[in-house]
């Protein structure tokens, strides 16, 4: 089975932290990673940007296009794509072509990565 | 439960909190002692109980009723606001966050933010009142990146403070034009606390560099509370940017190395990478401004692989437009460099001669005049503007940099 694991934290403190504690941070985190990565069980890891770079896209018949993230309680987060693409314009547009694809209710919400490294885990 | 953990909890909602107490209790200084003692209960408390599901609310909550009682012991209560919901024990945190909505937020913060840029205040005494009061920090941090006697930078604040209360705080929520307005004069302040950090060169830069890392923060902190503003999207990915090349701008003597020297591999990819998606998402809101060209030339910087690949033509033509936007003799003198690396030193120096007069006494016209001559070949004009801009340098690094070309130039002869 694969497993999404979702990291949630305040980010205006860990936007806080001096270089020094994120380069600790992330070294110990990278440990953890390179130890999975080794038995094959890691699959892709993204960091997202702060919550300030994103942009949400409302489904609909006419899609509304919102600055900042999904904000709403009644929905739950049910996947994630990665994509590829030039400009802010051209994600925004992936998320409108699969809001109108999944015809239901809801909401994209589309934030650059920091950091992705491609894994292997369930490749084959 | 981490201590520091805490300490960065109680940093990062802490304008949140001290807006919603000046809200309350109309004084800065009231403000300011309710949310200390709210921090030193949360500093007892949390370590065993966890931190609370709403810290903001907590705090807000805490420091509110250790200000009623302070004001009850001395006998003020008449000057509690209309504001002030009735006294509740601490349990009922979660119906009181339910009263205190997003919008009351954001004027609260607004508010506070632009008490500090009061029209009366000089400029050092509105980036010390905010750096104190807004970000939280400490006197002598503060004095220190302004390089004054701790002493010193106290009177600054208290007097500043005692201009704000004499003025009075405007209460009242803002209507649509003037909250325009505290916006616009709170993003000038922003910007002025991150150039206090970048103008500083050499030994100064470690005590100083702080301030643009808290300019950027509070350039967030405005981000949340007006999301689709473009002129603020442009303020933060202006100062990312610019923040972005820090650790290359001084080579390992302290000397200022210019853009088309530094070693791009230095500069920091993660803030580019965020400064370039928030001026993305200004662009499409097709409301140009200020920040967002200015974020716009430093985006085509941070986007050239290397000092040759710069679009040039692109970013004279965004000077231009400044120049239209904010006429200024520095702008015009930045549009020069540009000229000057697309139509070649004679065209950039032409564009520079109307404004002697006015940048007589800028260290930037005089080394930039400098080169222009230099590349001409026209040697003593040349070591004339350099010898002028040295007696103008406002840091060592800088003087070190001109001295340098002065040096090449005894050499060529």
């Amino acid at each position: 089975m694969l497993y999404a694991i979702l990291c949630y934290d305040n980010e205006e403190v860990v936007g806080g932290w001096s270089a020094e504690t994120e380069a600790a941070v992330m070294d110990r985190l990278g440990k953890v990673q390179e130890g999975l990565a080794a038995r094959g069980k890691l699959g892709p890891v993204a960091r997202l940007m702060p919550t300030t770079a994103a942009t949400t896209v409302r489904k609909g018949a006419e899609p509304l296009v919102l600055d900042g993230p999904f904000a709403e309680t009644k929905e739950q987060l049910l996947g994630f794509y990665i994509v590829d693409c030039e400009t802010l314009d051209e994600a925004l547009q992936v998320a409108t072509d699969l809001g109108r694809a999944s015809g239901s209710a809801g909401a994209h919400e589309v934030r650059p990565l920091m950091l992705y490294r491609p894994g292997s885990a369930g490749a084959g | 439960m981490d201590p520091a953990w805490i300490d960065a909890a109680l940093t990062s909602v802490r304008p949140r909190a001290v807006a919603a107490l000046l809200r309350y209790f109309r004084d800065i200084d009231m403000a300011e002692e309710a949310f200390q003692e709210a921090c030193l209960r949360a500093l007892a408390k949390w370590p065993e109980q966890g931190p609370p599901r709403d810290a903001a609310g907590w705090l807000i909550l805490v420091g509110r009723n250790s200000g009623i009682d302070r004001l009850r012991r001395t006998g003020r209560e008449e000057e509690l606001s209309d504001d002030l919901p009735a006294s509740v024990a601490d349990d009922e945190e979660a119906a009181l966050v339910d009263r205190l909505d997003e919008s009351a937020y954001r004027d609260d913060i607004l508010r506070l933010l632009f008490v500090c840029c009061h029209p009366d205040l000089p400029a050092t005494g509105s980036i010390a009142l905010a750096l104190r009061i807004v970000c939280g920090l400490s006197v002598p941090r503060i004095a220190s990146a302004f390089l004054v006697g701790e002493k010193a930078m106290e009177q600054r604040i208290t007097r500043a403070k005692a201009r704000i209360a004499e003025a009075g705080v405007p209460f009242e929520t803002p209507g649509p034009v003037e909250r325009a307005e505290r916006l616009g004069a709170v993003m000038a302040m922003v910007y002025l606390v991150f150039n206090e950090g970048y103008s500083a060169a050499g030994d100064d830069r470690g005590a100083r560099e702080p301030l643009c890392r808290e300019a950027i923060r509070l350039a967030r902190l405005l981000l949340k509370l007006f999301p689709a503003e473009p002129e603020v999207l442009g303020l933060a990915a202006l100062m990312l940017l610019q923040h972005a090349r820090g650790a290359a701008r001084l080579d390992a003597q302290g000397k200022a190395v210019l853009l088309d020297d530094q070693d791009r591999t230095r500069w920091d990819r993660a803030s580019i990478a965020e400064g370039l998606a928030l001026i993305d998402k200004a662009i499409r809101h097709r409301r140009s401004g200020p920040y967002q060209v200015q974020a716009a030339i430093a985006a085509l910087h941070a986007r050239a692989a290397t000092a040759a690949e710069t679009d040039w033509a692109q970013i004279e033509r965004l000077y231009a437009t400044l120049e239209q936007m904010q006429p200024s003799p520095v702008v015009t003198l930045n549009r020069a460099v540009a000229v000057g690396k697309l139509s070649g030193p004679a065209a950039a120096l032409a564009l520079l001669a109307p404004l002697g007069a006015r940048l007589d006494g800028y260290f930037y016209y005089h080394g930039a005049r400098g080169a222009f001559l230099d590349q001409l070949g026209r040697a003593a004009e040349a070591r004339e503007a350099f010898t002028r801009a040295i007696g103008l340098a406002g840091s060592a690094a800088e003087a070190a940099y001109i001295r340098q070309q002065l040096d090449r130039l005894v050499a060529v002869e």
